[in-house]
């Protein structure tokens, strides 16, 4: 196989593009977690945003209200969630896992009737471009709008963070719920709002892969990516920025095990695979072997319950 | 008016009731999903929870599949109990049956009464060893234990995926992704003619004694529920806090290992990809269902292996998926987390002085 200098670029194309999903579902999950809330239930919320997407093309033949759809399933299939963890002060990471197993049986049940539909082809912007520009073509241009958002997003989310009010009262509630109680913000309403930005962008993450990557409905065709998307969270440290170049490494790996496995590479696939989670133990062994290092980067009340009396 | 206070103690009938509330309303929930789809919903029910235990073969098989799901979730309560968060299980049980058909795969043209508590041994070591990974891990480098033990889930089913496609495979499976037959040897004995219930229910019964034992009769289980309560008084007490995760850590691992050599030395007779529909994560249901109490688990594992075994029955009789089952599992541990607010809340209807809930 030859590799000249095109070819690259469809490559580090395809690369972005299964990247997508991991990066929209690790932003959402970044937020939600800074505020303090594990939610382990991304897999969950990925693949009821992928069924209801679907759903609603076919039936509505209208991909933009596809894409909303997909993102309010998102939210409500949260709300459960939220309500649990927030309202009924239950532990995040069981009720995360509830929330896992009960949207993929939920989909499947769901999408019955969808299965074995053709999808619908997504528009692409600047196409024209894609093929007259050698090597830049194909990564900047012809593209759907959705990969361009989550290309913007961890920038979005690293400003919403740092520059904004808003932002320093997600990090303050996520890594002092008690003080930030005090100075009068309601701790469990940003909490319940990152739940569902959470929710909102897993949701797209999974109507990605069912209307743009692989138009079409699998059963459990998330496979694997929203546990992906949280070990993706813990990779970049809480740190948006980081979660894109995680994401590519990521999207990379698969992309190339299927090329790696093309060209008959001697290294066994499965190897390459187990890569991403392999490396995830080892960020999580570095940073946290160093106190000082984890309280500068994780959210100090991550995982805990909150509980105000009244 | 509704007042909420808090509670000081949490009633002990009350703790062990609240599962039962969960179930009733999984069922209501399950009935209303199944309406909504377009089914009536008390026919969709009783395939569900009823067709599939009607004769003593649906009997075995909710053993069967009962098994695993007691043998993990019993390893999973001390844990849990002492508040290490291993949701790895399910690696674990991979793990365990990789090192356990290992060992099979030894003897695939041997016969002799040695091989299987051999290969049953070598099962729960594997399983020690991967769950000692996070274990280790935690203690010495202050590592998020729940997710170690998760991403190893994958790289365990990996390791299996590679073994099975390469190495491992049949010479003569002509590339099927699964290894040899495992010698007769190898293989659980059944316990009836025509049943595929085999004697590692018997592995799990003894679980549900020992850990009964340990926790409640040894110092070792004493020092494990008090780190649970709270890990302050467990150091003020001397308790050497790195000795004990790594013990029940090992215990956990051991169990999940015993379930995956259970599942290949019984049901399955050889390795191939899918050796556990997710039983080290459900299982994480039946011991909250249970209570984390070993009696308490034998039913929970009971009632969580019915709604495997119903959404096969459903699968058949309404064609609907059979992940359908994991809808249940899911509102199980959604009402069960949720009528936990009981325990620790009081509430209180003012206006109506009768309706207090107090069950």
């Amino acid at each position: 196989m030859s590799l000249d200098i095109s070819f690259i670029g469809i490559l580090i194309g395809s690369i972005m593009a299964s990247s997508v999903p991991l990066i929209l579902a690790a932003s959402g999950e970044l937020i939600t977690e800074r505020s303090g809330v594990l939610n382990l239930g991304v897999e969950g919320m990925m693949i009821i945003g992928a069924i209801s997407g679907f759903a609603l093309m076919v039936i509505t033949d209208n991909l933009f209200i596809a894409i909303v759809g997909s993102m309010l399933s998102g939210v409500i299939i949260s709300l459960i969630f939220g309500f649990l963890t927030q309202s009924l002060l239950t532990n995040h990471v069981a009720t995360g896992l509830a929330l896992t197993i009960f949207g993929i049986g939920l989909s499947a049940m769901l999408g019955k009737n969808f299965v074995g539909i053709p999808g619908k082809e997504f528009p692409i912007l600047f196409s024209s471009l894609r093929e007259s520009i050698p090597f830049f073509g194909p990564i900047l241009f012809g593209h759907s709008i959705v990969l361009y958002f989550a290309f913007a997003l961890p920038f979005l989310t690293n400003y919403f963070l740092k520059k904004t009010k808003l932002g320093l009262i997600v990090r303050a509630v996520g890594d002092s719920p008690v003080s930030a109680s005090n100075q009068g913000i309601n701790v469990i309403l940003v909490r319940y709002c990152c739940i569902l930005y959470g929710g909102a962008m897993c949701g797209l993450a999974g109507a990605y892969l069912s209307l743009i990557y692989t138009p079409q409905w699998i059963e459990n065709m998330t496979a694997g990516r929203g546990w992906i998307a949280l070990a993706l969270v813990v990779f970049a440290t809480w740190s948006p920025i980081k979660v894109l170049i995680g994401a590519l490494i990521f999207g990379g790996i698969t992309i190339l095990q299927l090329h790696m496995q093309a060209i008959g590479f001697r290294i066994p696939v499965q190897f390459l695979s187990a890569l991403p989670y392999l490396m995830t133990i080892i960020v999580l062994v570095v940073i946290s072997r160093d106190s000082r290092k984890i309280k500068l980067n994780t959210p100090t009340s991550l995982g805990r319950i909150f509980y105000k009396e009244k | 008016m509704i007042k909420i206070e808090k509670r000081n103690d949490v009633p002990m009938a009350l703790y062990f009731f609240t599962p039962f509330i969960a179930i009733i309303l999984t069922i209501l929930g399950g009935g209303i999903i199944f309406y909504i789809l377009g089914f009536n919903p008390i026919e969709a029910l009783k395939f569900y929870f009823i067709t599939p235990i009607s004769n003593l073969y649906g009997f075995s098989e909710l053993l069967l599949k009962a098994t695993p799901l007691c043998l993990i979730a019993i390893g999973l309560s001390f844990c849990f109990k002492s508040n290490n968060w291993n949701i790895g299980a399910e690696g674990q049980l991979t793990f365990g049956a990789i090192v356990g058909g290992g060992v099979a795969l030894l003897f695939y043209n041997q016969e002799g009464f040695y091989i299987l508590p051999l290969v049953i041994l070598a099962g729960a070591i594997g399983g020690m060893i991967f769950a000692l990974i996070p274990a280790i891990l935690k203690t010495y480098f202050n590592t998020n234990e729940i997710l170690v033990s998760l991403m190893l889930v994958y790289v365990s089913k990996l390791i299996l995926d590679y073994l099975v496609v390469g190495p491992w495979s049949n010479p003569e499976g002509f590339n099927f992704p699964e290894t040899r037959q495992f010698s007769d040897s190898s293989r659980m004995p059944l316990l009836f003619e025509g049943l595929r219930i085999h004697a590692g229910i018997f592995l799990a019964l003894a679980a549900v004694m020992l850990s009964w034992f340990i926790l409640y009769k040894t110092y070792l289980g004493f020092q494990i529920k008090v780190s649970g309560l709270s890990l302050k008084t467990a150091k003020y007490a001397g308790f050497k806090g790195k000795t004990m995760i790594l013990v029940v850590f090992m215990i956990s691992g051991a169990c999940a290992g015993l379930a995956g050599v259970g599942e290949i030395t019984g049901p399955i007779g050889q390795l191939h990809r899918m050796i556990s529909p997710d039983y080290g994560f459900t299982a994480i249901i039946v011991a909250f269902l249970g209570r984390l109490n070993p009696f308490g688990i034998i039913f929970a594992s009971l009632v969580v292996a019915l709604t495997y075994l119903g959404a096969e029955t459903a699968q058949i009789f309404l064609q609907i998926p059979k992940y359908t089952g994991q809808v249940f599992q899911g509102m199980i541990l959604f009402f069960l987390l949720a009528s936990d607010y009981l325990l620790f809340f009081k509430v209180k209807i003012l206006s109506l002085k009768k309706n207090e809930l107090r069950h």
